[in-house]
């Protein structure tokens, strides 16, 4: 399997904000983490990435261990955050040479990468331009390219439409439902509903604990996903 | 490739990667150099030239000689460049931190202390480049240092520069917010700077206040500064230079604790959805 998540626990303080949370991703799937604002996705997010552990549960990526063998489950993951990680007044090559780097590659195999990355989402002929010419939904779609630069097994989405127009919101969306079609282990957290799909896998999360996790046509019925999505967040109060 | 050499060339093209991305960003702001050289050289060539008369300066190591206040505060003033830039790479981590960059970094399979440490001498580097610059300046305004003096200063430089940086990456593991950030600037670089032997020698604070003098004595900064005065005359003060490399010690420490995912969230504001 992919992505583990087991009996995950976090607390600020007092406060609960992840409770027993686990499931499962398969490889080449698309699994939308699907809760309103609050419901912990960016805590679960900062554990999934090791930006801080988690003192219970067990996270593993592609049969790795985040907490015995941190280096070895980070390198497979793609991580796209919710906040833009480009440096703006540097190329397009740059950033994405940057980030090669932070992955451990350099020399003519990252600037093979770099350049195939570029191509596949037709920005190769802008790799001198500095990010800042780009729109916000190039540079979406340069992260994305980013994430993916070192192959990793798992790609994380953390809410990577928010502030894109609604064309480039669903191109992007596209964009990475191909990606897990092509055998790519997709994890896109969310609380915009039209951003899943009836075969995608939902795992939806709310105050901190898992109230559903099946597919997104399993769980809306014959409601719409919104209706449904409202219904069990309201009814779990 | 075995395992370890391919985690050793991981670790070193990640290294490479962090300084290269500082140095073209330094380069890529031109104001920043310019800013950087403006304020020492105001202090040497304005507040300098104000107080040589009302400063009389007496034969004190490493000068062998009756000095001008220009000559006695050049070394301060290219600690203040190291402070104002430890201090600056800081915000810029905490800028990082609100964008998103600093979470890519601290993602990578690279050892955070590591990259961390990177951070810190990719910032040192940028020091030394705007201290030989000004260096270069004031030779043209008549002080000059002895030519040992010149490349014996640089490994100062940099032990000062980490030292400072690592106080900047503590403070910045702390500082939640940018808006925090200025407030910390007035309580840090200030009382830093003027607690110091940058601008007037430990004796003459003494005739004047040994409270001061004795505040004075134990900022890591004087220490700092005298490691540079005396390199810079090509000589080795073992006191500053054994102060400056414990200070820089307990600051990284307590940095990468600060840093240290298990201490909670510290790479962002808290929780969002």
């Amino acid at each position: 399997m992919s992505l583990q998540v087991e009996g995950l626990g976090y607390r600020y303080g007092a406060r609960v904000a992840l409770e027993k949370v686990g499931f499962v991703v398969e490889p080449g799937s698309f699994c939308a983490l699907l809760g309103p604002n609050g419901a912990g996705k960016s805590t679960l997010f900062g554990l999934l990435t090791r930006l801080f552990t988690a003192p219970s549960g067990h996270i593993g990526v592609a049969g790795f261990d985040m907490a015995r063998t941190p280096r070895a489950a980070l390198a497979r993951l793609g991580v796209v955050f919710q906040q833009p990680t480009l440096d703006l007044d540097l190329t397009l090559r740059r950033n994405l040479l940057y980030f090669a780097g932070l992955q451990g590659l350099s020399g003519p195999d990252a600037r093979t990468r770099v350049d195939a990355a570029l191509d596949r989402i037709g920005l190769a002929d802008r790799a001198a331009e500095q990010v800042r010419a780009l729109s916000g939904g190039q540079r979406r779609r340069l992260e994305i390219a980013r994430a993916l630069l070192h192959a990793p097994s798992v790609l994380l989405l953390d809410e990577p439409t928010v502030g894109l127009d609604a064309a480039s919101r669903r191109a992007i969306t596209a964009h990475v439902h191909d990606l897990a079609a092509q055998g790519l282990t997709v994890l896109w957290a969310t609380h915009l509903t039209d951003e899943v799909a009836d075969a995608d896998r939902l795992v939806l999360l709310h105050r901190g604990r898992v109230l559903a996790d099946t597919t997104a046509a399993a769980f809306r019925g014959k409601r719409s996903l919104t209706d449904a999505f409202l219904t069990a967040t309201q009814a779990d109060g | 490739m075995a395992e370890p050499a391919r985690r050793t060339q991981g670790a070193r093209a990640a290294f490479a990667a962090i300084l290269t991305r500082e140095m073209l960003r330094f380069w890529g702001q031109k104001g920043r150099l310019v800013a950087a050289l403006v304020r020492p050289l105001v202090w040497l060539l304005v507040f300098a030239a104000g107080f040589r008369a009302a400063l009389g300066l007496s034969i004190t190591p490493p000068y062998k000689t009756y000095i001008t206040y220009e000559t006695y505060i050049v070394p301060g003033l290219l600690g203040m460049i190291c402070l104002f830039n430890g201090m600056q790479s800081s915000l810029g981590l905490v800028y990082d931190r609100e964008m998103g960059s600093m979470r890519l970094l601290l993602t990578s399979p690279q050892p955070r202390w590591w990259l961390l440490f990177g951070k810190l001498v990719a910032g040192a580097l940028v020091s030394l480049v705007q201290c030989a610059a000004f260096l270069a300046l004031a030779a043209v305004w008549g002080v000059r240092a002895p030519l040992a003096g010149y490349l014996l200063v640089l490994p100062a430089l940099v032990l000062v520069s980490l030292m400072l940086g690592a106080l900047g990456l503590l403070l910045s593991s702390v500082i939640r917010q940018l808006e925090n950030f200025a407030g910390v600037m007035n309580f840090v670089i200030f009382p830093m700077f003027f607690l110091s032997s940058a601008l007037y020698p430990l004796w003459k604070m003494a005739e004047a206040s040994p409270v001061l003098a004795r505040a004075c004595a134990l900022n890591p900064f004087t220490q700092g500064v005298e490691l540079i005065r005396f390199a810079l005359y090509a000589q080795l003060n073992p006191a500053a230079l054994g102060w400056t490399l414990l200070a820089g010690a307990v600051f990284l420490g307590l940095a990468l604790w600060g840093y240290d995912p298990a201490r909670g969230q510290t790479a962002g504001k808290g929780p969002g959805g």
